[in-house]
């Protein structure tokens, strides 16, 4: 169950003015939000005359608002505190800016961002229409297009041939007025853009660049050439820069493994094409670019039932489809949280001391053996990584210290090693994990939930040992885990994605896909369910994560890897760290290839974990201080859990061969 | 005016490896009648055009001297001389690119041309066994021959469907070689009847057997299929032009025929030879229209440019 947001920030770019702004109201008011809207400084008319219809059409005052300013003005509807969620398209840069303003106040945030999306052509394509598509993906608003196929990847055999073409096909293209239908490229939106794009030509030039281009073309006025650049590497500003202009780079490569890896050498993921006539390449080669949209023999197709968005820093959350109206909703059982200003100091947080000894308030438990009574073994606790225990990388301990204050165990504090092994470890197990049969993942979830029933009454001991809660409480605190692993093991294949109803004639796929590798800050109340509500719904989902359990009671958690390796869970599928919860979570968060930090925490540590994600744009799912009640169904396993381990994916696939006999 | 084409050896090779992809080819097709449409005097001028490079043709089981004398006038003066007067084009002998019959009506298109004072219309013949092919190789051969024995300066052969539809491309070459050496001097188009083909990527191979094997001008259909000249199938037979020439230096003319019947088709028609081939393909040494009823649409819409009224069709002279 869901229920409306409230008041949206809209901030939308100037290169489809009218269009992007739709994309942003017409969800937010259909989900039952209302709608400030700023649009670009360039762009500010064609917002003004469509607040002016839809007055005319009879939506209330108040509804729908646009108010016209400058960047300065977006900044300040994002921090206004009436505004509950801010979505934004627009550069990867100002996306940054806006997730540090919003940082801890409780917004929802969407950001759609830059991107420089290849375009894979193999032997097997039919290298015409694939000319055509380039005209498309790079030239089509004069590659004014988050989306634009700025980065042409051609298979060797065919390189020369594929070049010369599109070589070809600029000495018939027409440049000028943009109202003029038979133009094929219209002018720059402004001189300032027209300039940087000349700026980026000219040092590539100068590096050596070829640079092709037909001058001639081209009228007097605010304009810039269709450009074909070759004798560029990745190491190339042009190759690794959004240009946000008509300007195509072209790389060889030898094998679809490689056009892969080049396809993902960047750190932008909005789109991609891959033309051939092949169809298991085509498929597999767009499973493996990481994008939102991936088009086959085509490029920039845009359809309302469709998402569109991005993966990596081309940001997140959909603009389209059913996965699009969730950033304009909230669980119907969660209030908006109001954590006001939260105080704190960035750069000193998580920052942490070693614990010295406790020798004051050991933990006396004894054992009686052939009636001789003697203490119990200590038990210190190692960290879980890469399927095995290790220490942690500096020699500390934590104590864990019970209500009565008694030292009931000792667990590793973890430190940025530690996390930068788990992590490593983590990207291992991914692609395995991933292509798993969903089937065998939920295998391995019951089996998880079989060997956690058999330890049922020790496991539920050992919370009622750290908490001092009833012992009753502490065995449902454990039932109620095994059932969430039945839950979540359930829906190991059932949420694989679906087929999107666009105008295309042929198939749009939506694939929900892992979201990679994520961290996680467990609640402190219950310790063990709110560790099996966090990793569950994501493992089965074919994540691989890096969990730091509740900071004062760990030691459920760490019973549970015992579980996993009596479970056939592949090492560095799941990976525990214990210590300091902030310390920790500070170096996850800040870990440029964890992909998205989950925290349950703090209202400092919610704040800081949104502001970090800025860095490189990792998804954040943060609490804000706030409880939730994790027996609850809605609240404990509701869909949202879903919602935050995945990330959708669109698949284009035209069809037809058929037109006659 | 550039070499004829005299055809090369047949390599195989061009067959392997051709990929087509049909979407996207649509998806090219549909923009050439929105992003390159022409109006005003640049309309009117490339109607005009147009007109010279019309195939006018009557292939009917009826047809007598009666209505291919009709024709043949028609040929000779395929817009009012008010029209052209009013545009300043009087004097330019303005004429289709040729008639096109059966066999059995060339000698009477000859004679009527001669009538018409415009002996140098060129007579165009269908021939092969017309429109199916389904008859020995010798007849086909023989029926080039008595064509050209009686006048005709063209033949439009049609390629075997059987020898296409199994892959037998050195079949359809050689069948091709034959029938342009019974042509001697006349200009030969061969019909692929795209419509049979089943495939774009069968087009792209047929087009390209036939221009290896010699052809003048390759042509989409006899009218008579199902499906004839449309866009998508027009585009992947210019890409292969276009790649014989970028290869051999030779330059192969291109004739759509069947279904074009309106003046905006014309245009759209001329829009796709500029954009995918160049200005050379512009005129009728290298590009034909296969119609009977689009030249009368095409005399309306110059009508209107003129007058800036719509004739009714019973006001211009029937052909």
């Amino acid at each position: 169950m869901h229920c409306f947001t409230g008041v949206i920030g809209a901030i939308v770019p100037w290169n489809f003015p009218l269009m992007l702004l739709t994309w942003k109201i017409a969800p937010a008011l259909a989900m039952g939000n209302t709608v400030v809207l700023k649009p670009a400084t360039y762009t500010r008319l064609s917002a003004l005359l469509l607040a002016e219809v839809c007055a005319e059409a009879g939506l209330p005052p108040g509804v729908f608002n646009v108010v016209t300013g400058s960047g300065a003005m977006g900044s300040m509807l994002a921090e206004h505190p009436s505004v509950d969620k801010v979505a934004f398209t627009g550069s990867t840069g100002v996306g940054q800016t806006l997730r540090r303003l919003t940082a801890g106040s409780g917004k929802k945030l969407s950001l759609e961002l830059g991107g420089k999306s290849p375009v894979v052509v193999f032997e097997s394509a039919d290298l015409d229409s694939a000319v055509e598509g380039v005209v498309d993906a790079i030239w089509f608003n004069q590659g004014q297009v988050c989306s634009a196929g700025s980065k042409l990847l051609v298979q060797e055999p065919i390189y020369e041939k594929m070049v010369n073409k599109l070589k070809e096909r600029l000495t018939h293209f027409r440049v000028g007025n943009s109202l003029d239908k038979t133009m094929d490229m219209g002018a720059i939106v402004d001189e300032s853009q027209r300039k940087s794009i000349e700026e980026y030509v000219e040092e590539a030039k100068k590096e050596g660049a070829e640079v092709f281009q037909i001058k001639d073309s081209v009228p007097s006025g605010c304009y810039y050439p269709p450009t074909l650049i070759t004798n560029v590497q990745t190491v190339s500003r042009v190759v690794a820069e959004e240009i946000f202009g008509p300007v195509l780079v072209v790389l060889p490569f030898r094998t679809a493994k490689e056009a892969l890896a080049i396809s993902n050498n960047t750190i932008y993921g909005l789109g991609g094409s891959v033309w051939t006539e092949n169809v298991p390449l085509a498929l597999e080669v767009a499973l493996g670019i990481k994008a939102g949209t991936v088009w086959i023999n085509c490029h920039n197709l845009f359809d309302a039932a469709a998402g569109f968005g991005g993966y990596k820093q081309s940001g997140y959350g959909r603009d389209g489809g059913k996965e699009g109206l969730f950033e304009y909703v909230r669980p119907a059982w969660e209030e908006r949280p109001r954590p006001g200003k939260v105080q704190m100091d960035l750069k000193t947080f998580g920052a942490t001391l070693p614990q010295r000894p406790t020798f004051e308030n050991v933990d006396n438990r004894q054992i009686t053996i052939n009636g001789v009574t003697m203490p119990s073994i200590d038990r210190t606790f190692k960290m879980y990584y890469g399927g095995g225990q290790k220490r942690p990388d500096a020699p500390y301990v934590r104590p864990v210290i019970n209500p009565d204050g008694k030292v009931v165990g000792h667990v590793g504090e973890g430190n940025r090693k530690d996390v930068r092994n788990a992590v490593e470890t983590a990207h291992a197990a991914a692609p395995g994990w991933g292509k798993r049969a969903a089937h065998n993942r939920a295998q391995i979830v019951y089996y998880m939930a079989e060997n956690l029933e058999i330890r049922r009454d020790e496991i539920a001991g050992r919370i009622q040992l750290m908490t001092g809660r009833k012992l009753e409480e502490c065995v449902t605190e454990v039932d109620l885990s095994i059932q969430r692993l039945f839950h979540w093991g359930a829906y190991c294949d059932k949420y694989g994605g679906g087929v999107q109803e666009t105008t295309l004639y042929g198939a749009t796929v939506k694939i929900h896909e892992p979201v990679g590798v994520i961290g996680m800050a467990c609640p402190d109340s219950y310790p063990l369910l709110g560790f099996v509500s966090l990793f569950a719904p994501a493992v089965v989902r074919g994540n691989t994560m890096i969990i730091i359990p509740s900071q004062n009671y760990p030691l459920s958690a760490l019973d549970l890897y015992q579980v996993f390796d009596t479970s056939d869970l592949p090492g560095g599928v799941v990976n525990i760290l214990t210590g300091d919860r902030d310390h920790l979570t500070k170096y996850l968060t800040e870990h440029q290839d964890v992909q998205s930090m989950w925290y349950f925490g703090s209202a400092e540590g919610s704040k800081f974990v949104e502001f970090a994600s800025a860095e490189n744009v990792k998804r954040t799912w943060v609490n804000y201080g706030l409880e939730r009640d994790w027996t609850d169904p809605e609240q404990g396993q509701g869909e949202e859990f879903l919602y935050q381990s995945v990330q959708v994916k669109n698949i284009w696939i035209p069809m037809g061969d058929i037109f006659a006999n | 005016m550039s070499a004829r084409n005299p055809g090369v050896e047949y390599d195989s090779s061009w067959f392997d490896n051709i990929h087509v992809n049909l979407p996207a080819v649509k998806r090219r097709a549909e923009t050439l009648g929105t992003r390159r449409t022409v109006k005003k005097q640049w309309q009117a001028a490339w109607l005009l055009r147009a007109v010279t490079c019309i195939d006018l043709t009557t292939l009917a089981g009826d047809d007598t001297p009666s209505n291919v004398s009709r024709l043949c006038f028609k040929a000779a003066h395929p817009v009012g001389k008010d029209i052209l007067k009013a545009m300043e084009m009087e004097n330019e002998g303005i004429t289709v690119g040729a008639v096109c019959v059966y066999p059995n009506r060339v000698a009477d298109c000859v004679k009527y041309l001669k009538a018409a004072n415009r002996p140098d219309i060129p007579v165009a013949s269908v021939a092969t066994g017309f429109p199916t092919g389904q008859v020995p190789l010798k007849t086909r051969l023989e029926e080039i021959k008595m064509a050209v024995a009686d006048g005709a300066k063209e033949i439009d052969i049609v390629i075997n469907r059987h020898f296409a539809l199994e892959g037998n491309w050195r079949g359809v070459y050689d069948e091709v070689r034959m029938m342009r050496e019974a042509c001697g001097e006349a200009h030969m188009k061969t019909i692929l009847a795209t419509g049979e083909l089943g495939s774009m990527v069968n087009i792209y191979k047929a087009s390209m057997a036939c221009m290896m094997a010699g052809a003048d001008f390759i042509k989409t259909s006899t009218g008579k299929e199902g499906v004839n000249a449309i866009l998508p199938v027009a585009l992947v037979m210019v890409r292969a032009i276009r790649e014989f020439y970028q290869v051999t230096g030779y330059k192969v003319g291109f004739k759509p025929a069947g279904g074009i019947r309106s003046a905006k088709d014309a245009c759209t028609w001329l829009s796709l030879m500029k954009e995918e081939l160049g200005d050379e393909w512009l005129s009728p040494h290298l590009f034909r229209i296969g119609a009977s009823a689009l030249l009368i649409d095409i005399e309306r819409q110059l009508f209107h440019f003129v007058y800036g009224r719509y004739a009714a069709a019973h006001e211009i002279p029937m052909s």
